[in-house]
């Protein structure tokens, strides 16, 4: 920090200041405000200590293996996860299989193929746009499309679709950014040697792009999981007592049966619901921590 | 791996890819710059398939670049077809300027306004909450966190990003109105746009930290500097000159984070209430756009009836709100960027 000099405090380019000559007056000003930035930062901490506070506090007690493998029920001290767990697991893994090679490759066609004109721009400008629009509209596109026109029902593979379209403008940037990230010299030394531009996409810059793509897929994932509004539009079912089957099966995932027990007035509700999110928290966790491995591991393997 | 002969053993031809021929033997290796096509028919391995894979494989990464094109031609057919066939039953003037929501009545008034005002409601509060701790703790970790704060603040604002919206719904019920609000404002009911508000602000507050944060990153070291051999503190540096360099970013990031709580469903579905009222009174119970959507699929819908196809002409103007505001916030960053190299 400087201290003020013959030139003064009287900058003239700090013109609010000008004229304060007070210079114990200013730091001390700035002292206190450091303390109010800090604080205001730290209410981030204090927000999400509350969050796990008050979670817990009413949700504890109601872990239990039973809450795992029970079906929802009437009774709050009978009610499970078990359709939930499975449905989320389901959907989840389709909506993955739809959305990742698409993702993934319309992000390497954008970075290595796509011509620099209006049509690639077009593309970039529109994918931006879509990771703007609301989750609950892609629930109405998925109604419209999916459940009506193809006529599909209110089944697993109409919420996959409908989810992959929702993640797939995340998986692309996060994609687009990793694949950006690699060296234009791998590529040059790729062509140089006579490879041709699939074979420099597939064999050279998506192995190295690995662990940023790998990480905006589990974050893509991870918004998934705890999506709502959409499936609640394509129809999740909110009380459902068996195991989805298959693709055309009727389903219920985590936070659809979150959603149902907190909107009933029983405290007993309200509590399993809690339950319900510490499962749903220790999911998304569990993904986090495999994202932050694999991000490790890959990017080991890669020296330059 | 100098090709310096036809040497390169088969079973490592997978580390160096396909080497069409030796570039010793046949002369021309397709040398291509980066912006360039690749010369995909010039085979000189002998290879006849490859220049046909090529081919289909640029093909179908096409396709998947152009799905997202499609994707927004869906959204926009789907929205603009069922919200047609709802304005020839209830006049689009009706819908705009009604004063009156009752989709889901035995006698049904399509009056939009209840519902744009709730939403209008919920994120001016959100914003009240988001920006300024946002912009303070953009403030606070471009410019004053030592690295050890950085390490523990940084990750506290991503796990609230990460953080479902359902959680922050039942977060806002369970915590934020019984024991914060409450102790406030005594005569908050069960439901209220405030608490709803406050939640969907405090889930907003990461995009506005992060977005401000890199923004302010990006103003070069050499202005601060300026700054402190003119003898001005860190708070003048922050504010004077790094806030109004990164004003394009910081501006993009609000108008981001209320486009986020335009759209922002299953926290209003939970803590705002469903009745749809013109009121200016945060306190009462307050239904938004989103928030009718999800309240008309929690019972029972028959498709193609008025309350039916009302969900798609809200569904269209919640759309266009949000379209609206990313393109101006796209705009922004573009317009008033100052470029410093």
């Amino acid at each position: 920090m400087s201290s003020p000099t013959m030139f003064g405090p009287r900058a003239a380019v700090l013109p609010r200041t000008a004229g304060s000559s007070n210079v114990n007056g200013r730091k001390t000003t700035a002292a206190i405000i450091q303390g109010i930035l800090f604080v205001a930062t730290a209410f981030a901490i204090l927000v999400l200590a509350a969050l796990i506070w008050d979670i817990t506090s009413a949700g504890v007690t109601w872990l239990s293996l039973d809450l795992l493998t029970n079906t929802s029920s009437r009774r709050a001290e009978n009610a499970g996860l078990r359709p939930a767990l499975l449905g989320t697991l389901w959907l989840i893994g389709l909506t993955a299989v739809f959305a990742f090679p698409v993702g993934i490759g319309a992000a390497v066609y954008l970075e290595e193929y796509a011509p620099v004109n209006r049509w690639t721009r077009l593309l970039k400008t529109n994918i931006s746009n879509l990771a703007g629009v609301p989750s609950v509209v892609y629930g109405l596109l998925g109604l419209g499309v999916f459940v009506s026109l193809f006529a599909a029902g209110r089944t697993i593979v109409s919420g996959a679709l409908t989810m992959a379209l929702l993640i797939l403008p995340v998986i692309i940037i996060a994609s687009q950014e990793a694949i950006r990230a690699v060296p234009p010299s791998l590529r040059q030394a790729a062509f140089a040697l006579g490879a041709t531009r699939w074979q420099v996409a597939r064999d050279h810059v998506i192995p190295t792009a690995m662990p940023g793509i790998l990480t905006g897929i589990i974050l893509s994932i991870s918004r998934a999981i705890g999506e709502t509004a959409p499936l609640l539009v394509v129809g999740a079912a909110a009380y459902v007592t068996f195991n989805p089957t298959g693709l055309t099966s009727r389903y219920t995932v985590l936070p659809m049966q979150i959603y149902e027990w907190a909107r009933r007035p029983q405290q007993d509700f309200q509590d399993l619901a809690a339950a319900a999110i510490i499962v749903l928290l220790a999911l998304l966790l569990m993904l986090n921590a495999i994202a932050i491995y694999l991000r490790q591991r890959f990017s080991n393997r890669v020296n330059w | 791996m100098g090709p310096s002969g036809d040497t390169i053993p088969a079973n490592r031809e997978h580390e160096f890819g396909e080497i069409p021929g030796s570039a010793t033997g046949r002369g021309i290796a397709p040398i291509t710059a980066l912006g360039g096509r690749a010369p995909v028919n010039l085979d000189l391995s002998g290879h006849k398939s490859r220049g046909m894979q090529e081919r289909i494989v640029g093909v179908l990464l096409w396709i998947c670049g152009a799905l997202s094109l499609l994707t927004t031609a869906g959204i926009i057919f789907v929205l603009f077809q069922q919200a047609f066939v709802f304005f020839q039953q209830i006049p689009i003037t009706d819908f705009l300027f009604g004063t009156t929501w009752t989709a889901l009545f035995k006698t049904p008034l399509y009056g939009v306004l209840p519902l744009v005002s709730g939403t209008l409601m919920i994120t001016l509060i959100a914003m009240l909450v988001a920006i300024p701790l946002g912009l303070m703790s953009a403030i606070y970790l471009s410019e004053y966190a030592p690295n050890r704060a950085r390490e523990i603040l940084k990750p506290a604002l991503e796990l609230l990003a990460g953080i479902p919206t359902i959680v922050y719904g039942f977060f806002a019920v369970t915590f934020i109105r019984p024991d914060i609000l409450v102790k406030i404002f005594p005569g908050i009911g069960p439901f209220s746009a405030l608490s709803a508000g406050v939640a969907v602000g405090i889930l907003t507050i990461p995009l506005v930290a992060s977005l401000s944060e890199d923004s302010m990153r990006a103003v070069p070291r050499s202005l601060r500097e300026g700054g402190y051999a003119l003898g001005a503190t860190k708070l003048e540096v922050s504010w004077q000159i790094v806030v109004p360099a990164a004003i394009s970013g910081i501006i993009a990031s609000f108008i981001l984070a209320m486009s986020r709580a335009v759209g922002e469903t299953m926290i209003v579905a939970l803590a705002a209430g469903s009745k749809a009222q013109l009121t200016g009174n945060p306190l009462e119970p307050m239904q938004t756009m989103t928030g009718f959507i999800v309240q008309a699929f929690s019972g029972d819908m028959v498709v193609g009836t008025p309350p039916y196809l009302s969900l798609f002409a809200v569904g269209l103007l919640l759309f266009f709100i949000t379209l609206a505001l990313n393109l101006i916030s796209q705009k922004v960053v573009g317009r008033f960027r100052e470029a410093y190299e």
